[in-house]
This record gives C-alpha cells, structure tokens and sequence, in this order.
C-alpha cells in the first residue's frame, strides 16, 4: 500500500460520518475513486429499492472533500460552501461509485465536479458541482 | 408551533425508510410546514476535531424535508424523486446540538414540485444551510415502481 493511500484510509477512519455510510477511497496513481459499498441502511425507498439520494448526495460531498485533501496541503478539511446534485438514475442497491475534478483551486475556494455511478461509468446516477472553502476567513 | 402532534399515521412513515431509521429521524410537526429532526449522534460527526456534524447529514435531512413536504403538498399519493438539490451551507452546526429542517413546497404543478428548506439547531432564522430543490412527480409515468431499474428486477408494470 502506498504511503498516500495509507494517509487517505487514515482521514477517513478519523470521520464517524464516514464509518457510518462504510465509505473508501481508493487511490491509483494521482486518481481517487470513491466506493460506496451497498449497505441495507444506506436504502431510501425500500418499494423500489433505491438508495436514499441524500446519501448519494452525501456519498459524492465526501468524494470531493478527500480528492481535495489529498491533492492541496490544508490547515484542515475544508468546508462545503454550497453544493448542487442532480439526480439522474435511481441509485440501485449495488456498489456506488464516484470519482471527482478540481476545476479550479483559488487561495480560498475550490470549485469541484463529481460523478457518481453504478454499473457504467458511462451512465452516471447523480452529478454534483460544489464550492469548498479551503481556509479560515482571515481578519 | 402547531397545536397537534403528528398523527400516528404519519410518524409510522418514519420507519419505513432505512436510512430514516439509521439516522433517528423524528417528524416534529407537519403543520403549517414540516419539521423533521435528528438528534446530534458521535458517529453523524464529519469533522472530529470540533465534533460537528458531516454536511452529509445535513443534505440528507434537507432531502428528507424537501420529500415530506412534496408528500403532504400531494392531494393523492404519487411517487416522486429528487430532480435537482442545491444546497447553500451558512455556517457549521453547533457540536451536540439536534438538527432540525423545515420544508415549504412553494409551488406544485403536474409534473414538478418546487421546494425550499431550511437546516437549523436552534432557530429558523440563523440556518445551518438552506435548500432549493425540484421534485419529479408520478417519476414511474405508469410504468410501474422503479421502470428504469430494469428488467432484472421483475417489477416493472404494462403501462396504466
């Protein structure tokens, strides 16, 4: 395992949030891939089943604040300051997957972009474009 | 503050989502708007050195919010989904506190509810974030429930 990949399991075990949803990161490389494993808690509409589109939602959030944290050397985690999801498949209850790009990184704010899918990378079930504050307000 | 409860009918809803449950969703109130809770729990926590709740909860639950106050804007009940969610964080919850969410379905037409809400810990007018969100109604068209899961799932029905 490489060093990298050790400090990003290391973050990840240190949030409650994201034991609670059974998040991993996977690094290949500089590419960071998102798992969601399929839990039955993670299930929104247990008629369908779908998975609930908060999590998705909160699933693809988290993706962003760890391709952040591993590619910028911050103070500490950043901070969303507003986020956008579109739904575009139901989730199925299967893995998730998502995968997320730095548009842009300013002394304060990023901008970034994430994909979430299932079975086709090609078939996304939600995008997210989101701002992140990167430091505390100065003065 | 609303003079009744929520009727048992309703607060029986709560359990029939999983997530709900994993979160311990309340329903505080459904009139005049609906008012869902979560109480503040170690393992929500997304930042552990100041113990404040992930903004996953707070998506989550302004989700939820936004779902309830589609459910009870609907004269029938109808299937619905998420369209769009956006989400404006103003500031961090307060460690320990429960988190509260209101949600207001300002406009319904045949195929969109449009909606917005509020995250709160303590009052409504200092929200922990804000939402706008657009919700798909009768999302099946009478194909059944899930039609775009596919046929691996047996359930889709001939069109009504």
């Amino acid at each position: 395992m490489s060093a990298a990949q050790a400090d990003l399991d290391g973050i990840l075990a240190r949030i409650p949030y994201a034991r609670f949803l059974g998040v991993r990161m996977e690094l290949h490389g500089d590419e960071m891939t998102g798992i969601l494993p399929y839990a039955e808690h993670l299930i929104g509409n247990p008629t369908l089943p779908a998975l609930h589109g908060g999590v998705i939602g909160a699933f693809m959030e988290m993706t962003a604040l760890l391709q952040l944290s591993i590619l910028e050397s911050l103070m500490r985690q950043p901070r969303p300051v507003d986020v956008s999801f579109d739904y575009l498949r139901s989730g199925r209850p299967l893995d998730t997957y998502a995968r997320a790009l730095i548009k842009k990184v300013g002394r304060r704010i990023a901008n970034v972009q994430v994909e979430a899918w299932q079975e086709a990378r090609g078939a996304p079930i939600a995008i997210m474009h989101g701002h992140f504050l990167l430091s505390p307000k100065e003065g | 503050m609303p003079a009744d409860p929520p009727s048992p009918t309703l607060t029986s809803r709560l359990s029939l989502s999983p997530q709900s449950r994993a979160l311990g969703l309340q329903l505080v109130a459904t009139e005049p708007d609906v008012i869902l809770k979560i109480p503040y729990r170690e393992d929500l926590v997304g930042e552990p050195d100041t113990g404040v709740i992930a903004g996953g909860v707070v998506t989550t639950l302004l989700d939820l919010a936004c779902g309830w106050a589609t459910a009870l804007a609907l004269d029938q009940p109808t299937s619905f989904a998420t369209l769009d969610l956006r989400i404006d964080y103003m500031r961090p919850a307060q460690p320990g506190r429960d988190l509260l969410a209101t949600a207001h379905c300002y406009k319904l037409t045949r195929s969109v509810a449009f909606l917005r809400a509020v995250a709160y810990d303590a009052d409504p007018t200092d929200p922990v974030a804000a939402a706008q969100a657009a919700f798909m109604l009768d999302s099946n068209a009478g194909r059944g429930p899930g039609a775009n899961l596919g046929p691996r799932h047996g359930q889709a029905e001939p069109d009504a």
